[in-house]
């Protein structure tokens, strides 16, 4: 665990030597207010809770956080310091972990600056802070799921822009999983079985359900076992291409 | 003590490395000689756990490679090719993250930081990102990061690739001080290297061990081997002295450059040149500018044997 801390550390100090962190806190910040108070009627709605802030959260995430998770290892093999650090006394799963872990910091550093959302909601009225905290812990979960995802792709590739794009895609059929106009689609001609079995693998469901203020054990162990698959996938492809 | 059985690395179709064997022990500098694509770098990130084997085994120090791989590490340091590093970090944090990751804590971690920033010359830039340095920096940087440890087995790959003449020397005597109690695997295609600074040399050519040796004896498989080395002074006695050397019972064959009026005679197996080569020089009145005796050509001897 020393060197998941270790690497964790390298990992996020490096997001801030360049000019990528203030970059992509910068446009979450901006993206995020845009779709709540824009696409979302935040004051139309007349209504004290951030739902129109949420609610928007997977598409917001859906291209920036595999922007944020596309160097995490094509960069390492592309400069060729993935020989460096697994040549280092360090596990593939600790480092693995330790990249992991630094990009999910930062994107929780970046949704905790939208803290004036949460002030300005309490100014107005008087909303549920109980279903605000649970949001704020489902939108993290989201994101850690679409950066085990990224993780995943940035491992398969030295090319970070393939890298980006097959994160996006992979992202993206998670999220359509649960889209309600795909699944209406579906229903009708395909068994329900399998339209629930679809839907139950979306992150729009299981996102959608701990937003409401539910935190169900299921969609918490929903979360931990995709983050999990995708993080043993990372250590498989770069078990297999670290070296070519 | 490094050991490696009958290792081997297969991609698809192409055999990198073939049935190595080999053993290092302590106060040897095994230099990694062969042409590029010979698995010379394939063989050494074998060592350092970065490529596993498709066949045979690799130990540092008793520790397996496989079995047992974070104390094979630890035992190493471990050079890659082009020296990669973090771009984006200064010197000084680079060399702390390898620091905690190799677990140096207290004093001991203080004197070895200033010890390998001290000796590879590094104060200047600590607080400079290493994207901004100049090769021979970056080089250095990456030989600290290698020895920072102090580990009992060094593998270097190209240690002084991009270096000048200056930091070679340099690079070279830190070797032959850390020669003494380490064990040193170093790859080179620089031949000059091998006579500086290494006790045994291993010429591998198509993933194969082709030589493995001292390099004087490696050395004496030249055909220059024994062979004299004389220029004249006035180039218009050329054609004379080449007539006479050539007559010499003990001369198999000559070479010639007119450019420099120099004559090398290559003798019969087993017979000495020298004396008999002055003598003729004296009889005949040979004005010489130079007369050697050759060692043998490691430059030939490679060509010869990976070719």
């Amino acid at each position: 665990m020393r060197n998941v801390g270790i690497i964790m550390r390298r990992e996020l100090a490096s997001y801030f030597a360049t000019p990528l962190a203030y970059v992509f806190i910068l446009i979450f910040l901006v993206l995020a207010n845009f779709f709540t108070f824009s696409l979302g009627g935040f004051f139309e709605r007349d209504q004290a809770d951030l739902q129109p802030f949420f609610t928007y959260h997977p598409w917001l995430y859906l291209f920036l956080v595999p922007a944020l998770s596309m160097r995490l290892w094509a960069e390492e093999r592309k400069s060729g310091s993935i020989e460096l650090l697994m040549t280092q006394p360090v596990t593939l799963w600790e480092a693995v972990l330790g990249k992991f872990l630094a990009a999910w910091l930062f994107t929780a550093l970046a949704l905790a600056l939208t803290f004036p959302l949460w002030i300005t909601v309490n100014y107005l009225g008087k909303p549920d802070n109980g279903t605000i905290l649970a949001a704020y812990l489902g939108s993290l979960l989201l994101a850690g799921g679409f950066l085990a995802i990224g993780s995943c792709t940035s491992a398969l590739t030295r090319n970070q822009v393939i890298a980006f794009i097959l994160g996006v895609v992979v992202c993206f059929a998670f999220v359509l999983a649960g889209f309600p106009p795909l699944l209406n689609l579906l229903t009708g001609w395909v068994p329900q079985v399998i339209v629930d079995a679809i839907a139950s693998l979306s992150f729009l469901t299981h996102f959608e359900s701990i937003a409401k203020g539910v935190i169900d054990v299921r969609d918490l162990l929903y979360f931990a076992m995709l983050i999990g698959f995708f993080l043993l996938a990372t250590s498989i492809a770069l078990d297999l291409r670290k070296a070519n | 003590m490094i050991k490696t059985e009958h290792l081997s690395k297969r991609y698809d179709a192409l055999v990198a490395v073939d049935d190595v064997t080999f053993q290092v022990g302590p106060g040897e500098v095994l230099g990694f000689l062969g042409p590029n694509g010979a698995g010379k770098t394939t063989t050494m990130r074998m060592l350092a756990g970065f490529v596993t084997p498709s066949a045979g085994r690799a130990s540092i120090c008793g520790h397996d490679i496989e079995s047992d791989p974070l104390a094979a590490k630890a035992s190493l340091g471990y050079l890659p090719e082009g020296a990669p590093t973090y771009g984006e970090m200064t010197v000084r944090s680079f060399l702390d993250f390898i620091a905690d990751l190799r677990q140096l804590e207290g004093e001991r971690r203080r004197a070895r930081l200033d010890y390998v920033i001290e000796r590879l010359q590094l104060s200047s830039v600590l607080e400079q990102t290493i994207e901004t340095l100049s090769k021979g920096f970056r080089r250095r940087v990456g030989l600290a990061q290698a020895i920072v440890h102090d580990p009992p087995v060094l593998v270097l790959d190209e240690p002084t690739d991009g270096l000048d003449p200056n930091q070679k020397h340099e690079v070279r005597t830190l070797i032959n001080e850390m020669a003494r109690d380490k064990i040193i695997v170093i790859s080179t295609h620089i031949l000059e290297e091998v006579n500086a600074v290494c006790t045994r040399a291993i010429i591998i050519a198509r993933g194969r061990i082709v030589a493995d040796d001292t390099p004087v004896a490696l050395a004496g498989k030249s055909r220059y081997h024994n062979a004299v080395s004389l220029q004249l002074e006035r180039a218009d006695q050329l054609e004379a002295a080449r007539e006479a050397v050539r007559s010499l019972p003990s001369v198999a064959e000559i070479e010639v450059s007119e450019r420099d009026a120099r004559i090398t005679a290559l003798p019969r197996a087993g017979a000495t040149l020298l004396p008999a080569l002055s003598e003729l020089a004296s009889r005949q009145g040979l004005k010489l500018k130079e007369l050697h005796l050759e060692s043998g050509r490691l430059d030939e001897v490679f060509r010869t044997i990976t070719a």
